[in-house]
């Protein structure tokens, strides 16, 4: 402790001060920064019953991916003002593109244009397998189960499904923008009993990125994948096969669909939840003609 | 009324602080404690005070146990002898089984003898629950895991809980109140998880983050005396507020980690276990690598009160009283910080 000297000195605005560096801009940002570190290496920092660290997420993990978001794939949003700024919703949104990175754009277009963290309902497969499963704690998802997805809604999180799930996100590429079995329509069941809207969501762009034209059963199986694709680029060209390509993406969302209008106990009528998920997955087909028409080609600079 | 307290257990650290502060409780008369082994005195080995607990030298697997429960007129049994790891006192995992689950079927069975037993508290566990890929993130009291635990501390607690089940249902005019307890965290504890962040390096399964969850000692104390008091019959789950990560609590304690793949790390811990270094179970392993925390809002309704403890406080204040070396880190920053202000 000897050295740690109590910071009540006054403040000296002394000649070192570089006044070049517009107005303490660095400095502060050093402190922050330093404050930061100590928080993290100290571990005194929150995460929620989920394991969801904000901090991390929107410090590191979401600051490497926004290059992505705003350079490479430069991606549009439309309809935000139909996201809710403090209260409950499930977000539904297309799958797609071999690897799942329209999940992760979804985020960050979610968490810097709208301020909200979203929370995806994720495969069991995801919390089997070592990195993956924290790193999807970390940043706020969960297991797509009924109890995880009811408490979220409850406490008016924004909780994001992918109903279409590996059928979606590995179908090849003749099958592009053209949405899959929407699993059971539980998250519909979800959503009526906690009274929450649906925000149907549309991803244009994921299709692209890693055409798949092929899989390779027998090496899926070996390696315990639902597929394992051939792209254009890989794996001809190795980990270079793994850049994905520069489409042009848009997300948007569209108008809230009411479910407390509902009793409750309609979530137990499969008539009302199945015919409710078609209405969802309709509107979502609809979304993605209109955003595919708008954008044009997929990689606009190239032709 | 009279009250007629019998805790088992007592022999051990939560037992022990459970028979003190009913016996420090005037509305009681008489607050009895059982166990295999004499609780270790307070002057030499730094055990609990009883206070004006009677100890009676019981073992639980032997019928004896009604002999005590009809000699003293019993009223109320808090049942706190669950052993959650095979160590040199407790004996083999063979001897841990029957300590309990052949213990509490011969404690049930001279309960339900008793016409005078009219309310019986028994101490479990989270891990009830397992722990799994497949598990929801936040249990609730009727969650059905998805899969069960199959062996040791966890799969005897499952055990446990059924023959109170049973017990509830044989004899409906006793109320019974099981709580699953978390982690128990707090300057007297010793369990599993305590020795295993009072190591200087501690093995991590490569690859996972845990959300850990702890309740205080002091808290644990509390619920239990309250539940020995009152009737608040039904099955509650017992742990500070939030969760910890295991990443959070190796650098809070100041830790050096060693992550290891998880096929290394149960081997190590076979191991580990065989040359009794450490007593890690299979169970245990499952824990470091998927966590589990539980929702204890049931709890908090029923008895209108919040645990004093977060489970970050309540490992915080583990971390004081082993006096941990913590904060080398925490000075650097403070100094570099410090010397950035000054500029």
């Amino acid at each position: 402790m000897a050295n740690a000297q109590p910071a009540k000195v006054i403040p000296i605005t002394s000649a070192r001060e570089d006044r070049a560096r517009n107005d303490d801009g660095v400095p502060d940002r050093l402190a922050e920064a330093l404050a930061y570190l100590r928080r993290r290496i100290t571990g005194e920092y929150d995460v929620d019953e989920f394991g969801y660290d904000p901090e991390l997420t929107d410090k590191v993990l979401l600051e490497l991916l926004r290059p992505l978001y705003r350079h490479w794939f430069r991606v549009e949003t439309t309809g935000l003002e139909h996201v809710p700024a403090d209260t409950g919703a499930l977000v539904v949104a297309n799958h797609s593109g071999t690897v799942p990175v329209d999940a992760l754009m979804l985020q960050v277009a979610l968490h810097d244009e709208a301020g909200r963290a979203v929370r995806l309902l994720g495969a069991d497969l995801v919390y089997q397998l070592p990195f993956l499963s924290h790193l999807s704690r970390k940043t706020g998802h969960t297991l797509a189960c009924r109890e995880d997805a009811d408490r979220l809604l409850r406490k008016g999180e924004l909780v994001g499904v992918f109903p279409e799930g590996f059928k979606g996100v590995g179908k090849p590429f003749s099958e592009r923008y053209k949405l899959q079995r929407f699993g059971r329509g539980g998250f519909v069941a979800s959503a009526i009993r906690a009274g929450a809207p649906i925000l149907p969501c549309a991803i244009v762009g994921a299709e692209e990125i890693y055409p798949k034209l092929g899989d390779v059963k027998v090496l899926a199986r070996m390696l315990g994948l639902p597929y394992f694709p051939i792209t254009p680029l890989f794996p001809w060209l190795g980990p270079l096969g793994l850049i994905p390509l520069p489409s042009k993406w848009i997300i948007g969302f569209g108008e809230p669909i009411r479910t407390d209008e509902y009793d409750p106990a309609e979530a137990e009528d499969p008539m009302v939840v199945l015919n409710l998920t078609d209405h969802v997955r309709e509107t979502i087909q609809q979304q993605l003609t209109e955003l595919r028409l708008r954008r044009g080609h997929a990689f606009p600079p190239l032709f | 009324m009279t009250h007629t307290v019998l805790v088992t257990g007592v022999a051990r650290h939560i037992g022990a602080r459970v028979a003190s502060v009913l016996a420090a409780d005037p509305e009681i008369d008489r607050v009895i404690g059982v166990d295999t082994v004499p609780p270790p005195s307070p002057a030499k080995h730094g055990g609990v005070p009883l206070g004006r607990t009677e100890f009676v030298r019981v073992d639980l697997r032997s019928p004896d146990i009604a002999e005590v429960i009809a000699a003293a007129d019993i009223d109320t049994v808090v049942h706190v002898s669950l052993v959650s790891a095979p160590s040199r006192s407790a004996g083999s995992r063979a001897r841990m089984k029957e300590h309990n689950v052949i213990g509490t079927m011969q404690l049930l069975a001279a309960c339900q003898r008793s016409a005078l037993v009219r309310r019986v508290v028994v101490r479990s566990t989270t891990a009830v629950y397992g722990s799994s890929p497949r598990d929801p993130a936040v249990f609730t009291e009727d969650a059905e895991p998805p899969e069960a635990p199959s062996h040791g501390y966890a799969k005897d607690a499952t055990e446990v809980e059924g023959y109170v089940r049973g017990f509830a249902r044989r004899r409906p005019d006793v109320t019974v109140s099981t709580l699953r307890f978390a982690n128990f965290m707090g300057p007297g504890v010793d369990s599993p998880l305590t020795r295993y962040f009072a190591q200087p390096m501690v093995p991590t399964v490569l690859g996972f983050d845990p959300r850990l969850q702890f309740v205080h000692e002091d808290d644990g104390v509390e619920v239990l005396r309250r539940m020995a008091l009152e009737d608040h019959p039904g099955t509650y789950n017992v742990a500070g507020d939030g969760v910890l990560l295991l990443s959070q609590c190796v650098r809070r304690a100041g830790l050096l980690t060693m992550p290891i793949p998880s096929p290394a790390f149960r081997m190590l811990g076979d191991l580990a276990r065989g040359a009794g270094l450490v007593d890690f179970s299979p169970e245990q392993l499952r824990l470091m690598r998927f966590g589990r925390a539980v929702d204890t809002a049931a709890l908090a309704a029923e008895l209108g009160w919040r645990p004093k403890f977060t489970t970050a406080a309540a490992f915080d204040d583990f971390l004081r009283s082993r006096d941990l070396p913590n904060g080398l880190p925490a000075v650097v920053f403070d100094w570099a910080s410090g010397a950035l202000a000054r500029r």
